[in-house]
């Protein structure tokens, strides 16, 4: 044990210590604010559906068949650390790259997203892994890699909130977004 | 009389943290698993002079963090048999009696209007000596200050190792905003959670801050207009740039210790692959070529190689590679997910994210070794970093599904969570040693 005999007398000055209490709004950076050029799109809630412009909507896309169709399911699923597409997503997939392919100008975007466990960044890799196995599918199916956009949120948009597995197989997915 | 006490003034400069300071700071340290086998200190009540009430109860600041640390426990004052204020007061086999090996104990006085002087002295018992004793001209303001440099003191003349108090954590807190959506906030507090300041706020996800090695500059990814895009801010001017938006993913980013470069993962070549960013120009260094995932680069001490999370072999691993590229050298074998790895001060042991088969827990790798310590128990522990003195690791979990920050020591015999009133809590990054504050 070190022996400390001189004291010192520390006189701590404050540049600013006006400012500390106050709320310093201007300096506060918001993502909304103008400055940065951009707005931000809607936040995670509005995740799936199709745009809202009327001619792209879900029925005016023709998009809407029955509850059989596959194209009727805009979302596939995957298995726990897996990128893999299993049968019943290619159906899907396949569905809409031949819709893709009879509709020339139309645009995806393919969300990829992950359940909770796990680290933020690894899922945020997995579920752009998982976006990227749909497109590739699509693009083996000839549909443009030009139309299609992988985008991944990892674990940060879920849409089922349980911690068990119902809850991490729905957010395990690639919704698939239609815009123009 | 405190004869010891000679007066010699140093100037230290405080830099005010840029943002919101947020109303609703209410939090709480509960220490959920103690070591007991601390080493046994006595800090008496500061003696306090002046009319209105003390604007920080500066012993009890200090012994909250003593005991939080793991190393100290403290003794009981119903136990103690005398009061001192000074080390002339002080009857050593009193304390000795109680088995305290060092004794706390000091002053607070109000000088003048907003001034006040806190001066203390740690004793040793058993010596009889004084190991340590300054004495402090502050604001009421910087008080609390004041109570975590004590700490730091008494910390680094009892234990040998610098003490981690007077640093500062971020984290981002989420809540529910009216509209229905969420609110996240990227946070800057003290060390023990404490005055809490919002510097981003976005209704889109923030994730992965990163503080630079000097303090001043935060790295984090933010989802605002869709996609991650990784920002540079200046913690005190609120300023930032965006320092990353290629196609695909702009994430991870990981300062160099020498605060030039950023080492990140970018997709835009075709999948996530580890890069180099020289942050003046943005240019950049490829460092990792597999079509497996490769993400979460963190530099060793020395700056001259990374360890990162990559699934080249099935599932993830913790990877070694020179920071100029070449070969990847796989380092963690035990347990079927081993991710999210970053060095200690030292380079002789990193923190990471594992699963042994029983959820996601944080635990300590040993390089030299292969060595795997769990140090938690919960099953959705993520998100460790290492406080700047290595003693304690900071780390999210989840408890009610909702997420809160915990801390365990780096030996695992100390834990505690951090609660705050509302919202989830996560990502947390303990600050290095020299900020400008």
């Amino acid at each position: 044990m070190r022996i400390f005999n001189p004291i010192l007398v520390l006189v701590i000055l404050s540049l600013s210590l006006g400012a500390c209490n106050r709320t310093k709004v201007q300096e506060n950076v918001d993502v909304d604010d103008a400055n940065l050029g951009e707005s931000s799109n809607g936040s995670g809630a509005n995740s799936s559906g199709l745009g809202t412009d009327g001619g792209t909507s879900g029925s005016g896309l023709g998009l809407a068949g029955g509850d059989g169709d596959p194209l009727s399911k805009r979302v596939v699923y995957f298995d726990y650390d897996s990128s893999s597409l299993t049968a019943e997503s290619q159906l899907i997939v396949e569905a809409h790259a031949n819709y893709m392919l009879s509709n020339s100008g139309v645009s995806l975007v393919l969300e990829g997203h992950a359940d909770e466990r796990g680290t933020r960044e690894y899922n945020l890799a997995l579920g752009e892994d998982r976006a990227k196995s749909v497109a590739k599918l699509m693009q083996a199916m000839g549909v443009q890699a030009g139309s299609m956009r992988a985008v991944s949120y990892g674990e940060e948009r879920p849409v089922a909130l349980g911690q068990d597995e119902s809850a991490w197989g729905l957010n395990r997915r690639v919704e698939i977004l239609y815009g123009n | 009389m405190m004869s010891q006490i000679k007066s010699l003034v140093v100037t230290v400069l405080v830099l005010v943290v840029a943002g919101v300071q947020l109303a609703h700071s209410a939090l709480t340290i509960d220490i959920t698993s103690a070591s007991g086998d601390g080493v046994p200190i006595a800090i008496v009540p500061f003696e306090w002079k002046g009319s209105a009430p003390p604007p920080q109860e500066v012993s009890a600041i200090i012994e909250s963090n003593l005991v939080r640390s793991g190393k100290f426990d403290a003794i009981s004052k119903n136990d103690f048999l005398e009061a001192p204020h000074d080390n002339s007061q002080v009857s050593y086999k009193n304390w000795r009696l109680l088995k305290a090996e060092a004794l706390i104990l000091g002053q607070l006085r109000a000088i003048s209007p907003d001034k006040y002087e806190a001066r203390f002295q740690l004793l040793d018992v058993y010596k009889e000596k004084q190991l340590a004793g300054y004495q402090f001209v502050v604001s009421g303001k910087q008080l609390r200050k004041v109570a975590h440099q004590i700490s730091d003191i008494i910390y680094e003349t009892l234990t040998g190792n610098p003490g981690a108090f007077d640093t500062k954590i971020a984290y981002v807190t989420v809540t529910k905003s009216a509209s229905g959506g969420n609110n996240n906030l990227l946070v800057v507090a003290d060390s023990d959670g404490y005055g809490p300041r919002e510097v981003l706020s976005s209704k889109d996800p923030i994730i992965s801050p990163a503080w630079s090695k000097d303090g001043q500059k935060l790295a984090y990814v933010s989802f605002e207009n869709g996609g991650s895009k990784i920002f540079v801010q200046d913690v005190f001017s609120g300023k930032r740039d965006r320092v990353a938006n290629f196609p695909g993913l702009n994430s991870a980013p990981a300062w160099s210790p020498d605060g030039l470069k950023l080492a990140l993962t970018l997709s835009r070549d075709g999948n996530p692959e580890i890069y180099v960013m020289r942050v003046s120009d943005g240019t950049l260094q490829r460092i990792t070529r597999h079509h497996a995932i490769d993400t979460e680069p963190s530099w060793a001490p020395d700056g001259k190689s990374l360890v990162f999370t990559s699934d080249r072999a099935g599932k993830p691993q913790i990877y070694q590679v020179s920071a100029s590229g070449g070969a990847a050298k796989r380092l963690t074998f035990e347990g079927a997910y081993n991710a999210r790895a970053s060095y200690d001060s030292t380079g002789k042991k990193l923190v990471l994210v594992t699963n042994q088969g029983n959820g996601f827990q944080i635990g300590v790798f040993y390089p030299d070794n292969g060595g795997l310590q769990v140090l938690t128990q919960s099953r959705l522990d993520e998100s460790p970093s290492f406080a700047p003195n290595g003693d304690m690791i900071l780390y999210a979990t989840q408890t009610g599904g909702k997420g809160i920050l915990a801390a365990v020591s780096s030996d695992g015999r100390v834990k505690q969570r951090l609660r705050f009133l509302d919202g989830s809590v996560r990502e947390p990054a303990w600050s290095p040693f020299n900020l400008k504050l």
